[in-house]
């Protein structure tokens, strides 16, 4: 009788949801109660978790294969490629560590949505090339039996990228390599712009380049939703935690030159519960750093940038958190229903919202003025300073517009050179990492998990090569800079 | 895995239900209030056992894959006939129907059978395309974007087309007069805004789009949008709310401009 019920365990994970939580609303009543009893009886068998003195049930395993610190939607990519490209169903056991369920200070769900195939660098444009792709193609990856297909609200209305006499011809350098990689961008001159769009002042506008297809802006919570749904209906078990510990185990070897070099492999991760001390050990094989805004913290935990500065221990991960502001007003004359999201050269950008006339936007700071990240407190004088005196030179309309609201969100801020960092540390051999993407994070977000998947399953990168994007970088002083960041 | 006996008996159910039952599988289901008792039987099953979870991806993968087979490029016709030939055989294979200049239109029968004239217009432009309930999607509008000279498009009812479709229209900016997409359910008023390269179309009819959210109100922007174009279907009055003394009259009436 014991071994009809271990048998009708249907499947690994199932436990700690409970048989109805799968699909909301089920056929039988007492379905809720036949879990309960099945899980008792398993968990006091051999080889469950049962422990006499409390209840386990709300912490994460004791051991996994692959966990990955931070849910967000580079998170949550990665644990859906590994799923994806595991050679045998079951073979990768993934745990996803995601401290605040409600993703309240998150990027993902803060990010305006945009997606552009207009960079400067190869890599970064094959990478929204695929993800643009997977978006249109959303349904197909992400589908889960019996649940309604997802509505990403996709607008496919482009990018416009405005230059100045300085940017011009590196603008025209990027639009040909943007080209040759295959994206649909056209250049255009001030009277061509003039033309196309009536609504800009094109005073100070020496050449600008509009995304034709494939370019434009979506709803990033339906993708974190979509990927959500469907890795936990591939097995990938949700932990809400966070990480305090990496317990480590270091090896000496000798380098070709007999310097001595520490190799630290990473054993177990701590993960403390919500409110409480408590804390599980998870055993791991591999961590995936994908905490966005606070990955520099998760990547000290392990110990990187421990050492004296210069060296490649001492080489910190430059990931750091920056506060960005968006704002959405209202302009009754504002530009109509083609207008494309428009960045100007000052740093500027907006994008229609919806059908009521509303718009989103915001600008960079620059250096000097950059906010404290501590908090995401909204600078309302930010606007009036900075923000709107170039969007009423660039669009006249904007002179009478109200702020309806705003909101900041972090950018998980790469001080070295705006750029992601994807692949494994030299020293702390299983850490790798999908973080730093400086504000293009979520529209490359599928493809950057692919990549990853591929590193850890393989060992190489088997699609997009992204060997310039390694943490070695840091220590060899390579910039990778990429031009059309704002 | 779950026990090899219930898999082998619920397959003989599910095949003598035909089309409806592969399809009540595979398909999206319907929100919870409107599910049958099949679907709900489904579900359960589907939950409880790998194998009826596995066969039914397959069935769903096994649509989705049905849909590209018939939107496959047919790169031969193309280099042997001409982009104007390989654009009509794409059509008439879908179902739908093919103007060349100066010639007849060219219609599939209702048996799929269709005339075989059209192999020797190599040089002559297709004018019109009337796709309406054809199966076209993304891949496939790459054989319609090849005909340079197309005047007028009808994509009604197309149950696979949408915004990201719209988004590559641009390409027969510089010809398309005419465009229908009435009843597609899959367009909404963000794959209309791309509609804003084609300048030279002059009618465009976007009645019936069930996925728009406020019908009267994208008329009016899409008009804004084209001003040289027609824009018909989705009057004004649709999703007004009439006023309280006008409610017991019903609401047939529009309200007078």
């Amino acid at each position: 009788m014991l071994r009809g019920a271990l048998r009708f365990r249907a499947k690994p994970g199932l436990l700690g949801r409970g048989l109805n939580t799968r699909k909301g609303g089920s056929t039988l009543d007492w379905a809720g109660k036949v879990p309960e009893i099945k899980k008792k009886i398993q968990s006091f068998l051999p080889g469950g978790d049962w422990n006499p003195l409390y209840d386990t049930s709300h912490l994460p395993p004791e051991r996994t294969d692959v966990v990955i610190v931070g849910g967000g939607v580079l998170g949550l990519s990665v644990a859906y490629w590994l799923k994806r490209l595991e050679k045998q169903r079951g073979a990768i056991q993934v745990l996803v560590v995601e401290r605040d369920h409600t993703y309240s200070r998150a990027s993902t769900g803060l990010s305006v949505g945009g997606i552009r195939q207009q960079f400067s660098l190869p890599e970064n444009i094959q990478l929204s090339l695929f993800s643009v792709d997977f978006l249109r193609n959303i349904n197909d990856y992400l589908a889960v039996v019996d649940n309604p297909p997802l509505d990403l609200q996709f607008n496919p209305s482009g990018y416009l990228l405005l230059a100045s006499e300085k940017s011009a011809a590196m603008m025209e350098n990027n639009v040909k390599v943007q080209r040759q990689e295959g994206a649909k961008v056209c250049l255009m001159s001030p009277e061509q712009l003039q033309n196309k769009f009536p609504w800009i002042n094109t005073e100070g506008v020496a050449l600008a380049s509009y995304g034709l297809e494939g370019e434009g802006w979506f709803d990033p919570w339906c993708l974190l939703q979509g990927l959500q749904r469907k890795i936990q209906s591939m097995g990938v078990v949700f932990c809400r935690g966070e990480v305090t510990r990496f317990v480590s185990s270091s090896s000496h070897m000798e380098t070709m030159s007999g310097e001595e070099v520490t190799l630290k492999r990473i054993h177990e991760v701590h993960v403390k519960m919500d409110h409480s001390l408590e804390y599980q050990p998870v055993e791991c094989a591999i961590v995936i750093n994908a905490a966005g805004a606070w990955s520099g913290q998760i990547a000290e935990l392990a110990g990187i940038g421990r050492g004296p500065p210069g060296t490649l221990q001492g080489t910190k991960l430059p990931v750091e958190p920056r506060k960005r502001y968006v704002y959405l007003w209202h302009c009754p004359q504002g530009p109509g229903l083609e207008t494309p999201l428009v960045a100007d050269s000052s740093g500027a950008y907006f994008r229609r919202e919806g059908l009521g006339n509303n718009y989103l936007g915001g600008c960079s700071p620059t250096e000097e003025e950059e906010p404290d990240p501590g908090n995401l407190e909204v600078d309302h004088d930010f606007f009036q300073d900075k923000v709107w005196p170039h969007l009423a030179q660039r669009v006249p309309a904007f002179e009478n517009l109200k702020v309806r609201s705003a909101w900041a969100g972090y950018y998980d801020y790469n001080t070295f050179d705006q750029n992601g960092v994807v692949g494994p540390h030299p020293l702390v051999v299983n850490m790798y990492f999908a973080t730093g993407f400086s504000g293009h994070g979520l529209q490359q977000a599928p493809a950057v998990g692919r990549a990853v998947a591929e590193l850890v399953l393989e060992g190489h990168f088997q699609t997009i090569n992204l060997s310039s994007f390694l943490f070695s970088r840091f220590y060899l002083g390579e910039k990778v800079k990429e031009h059309n960041i704002f | 895995m779950a026990a090899p006996r219930a898999y082998l008996h619920l397959v003989a159910p599910l095949w003598n239900g035909g089309t409806r039952g592969i399809r009540g599988m595979s398909s999206a289901v319907a929100p919870e209030g409107n599910q049958s008792k099949w679907g709900k039987l489904l579900q359960f099953l589907a939950d409880r056992f790998y194998d009826v979870e596995a066969l039914r991806e397959y069935l769903f993968q096994k649509q989705v894959s049905k849909i590209h087979q018939k939107n496959r490029s047919f790169t031969y016709i193309k280099e042997r006939y001409g982009p104007y030939v390989a654009g009509a055989y794409f059509i008439l294979k879908q179902g739908g129907a093919v103007k060349f200049q100066g010639k007849e239109w060219i219609r599939s029968s209702g048996r799929g059978h269709y005339s075989l004239e059209f192999l020797n217009f190599q040089a002559t432009p297709v004018e019109a395309v009337d796709a309406s309930g054809c199966a076209i999607n993304y891949q496939g509008l790459d054989n319609l974007l090849a005909l340079k000279e197309l005047q007028s498009l009808q994509l009604q009812r197309c149950p696979h087309v949408d915004d990201w479709c719209l988004s590559r229209l641009y390409q027969l900016a510089d010809s398309l007069q005419e465009l229908s997409l009435a009843g597609c359910p899959r367009i909404s008023e963000r794959g209309l805004a791309c509609l804003h390269h084609l300048q030279k179309l002059r009618r465009l009819d976007i009645s019936d789009l069930p996925a728009v959210s406020s019908p009267g109100l994208t008329r009016i922007l899409v008009e804004e949008m084209l001003p040289n174009c027609e824009v018909l279907g989705a009057e004004w009055t649709e999703g007004l709310k009439l006023g309280p003394e006008k409610q017991s009259r019903g609401t047939a009436s529009p309200i007078p401009a």
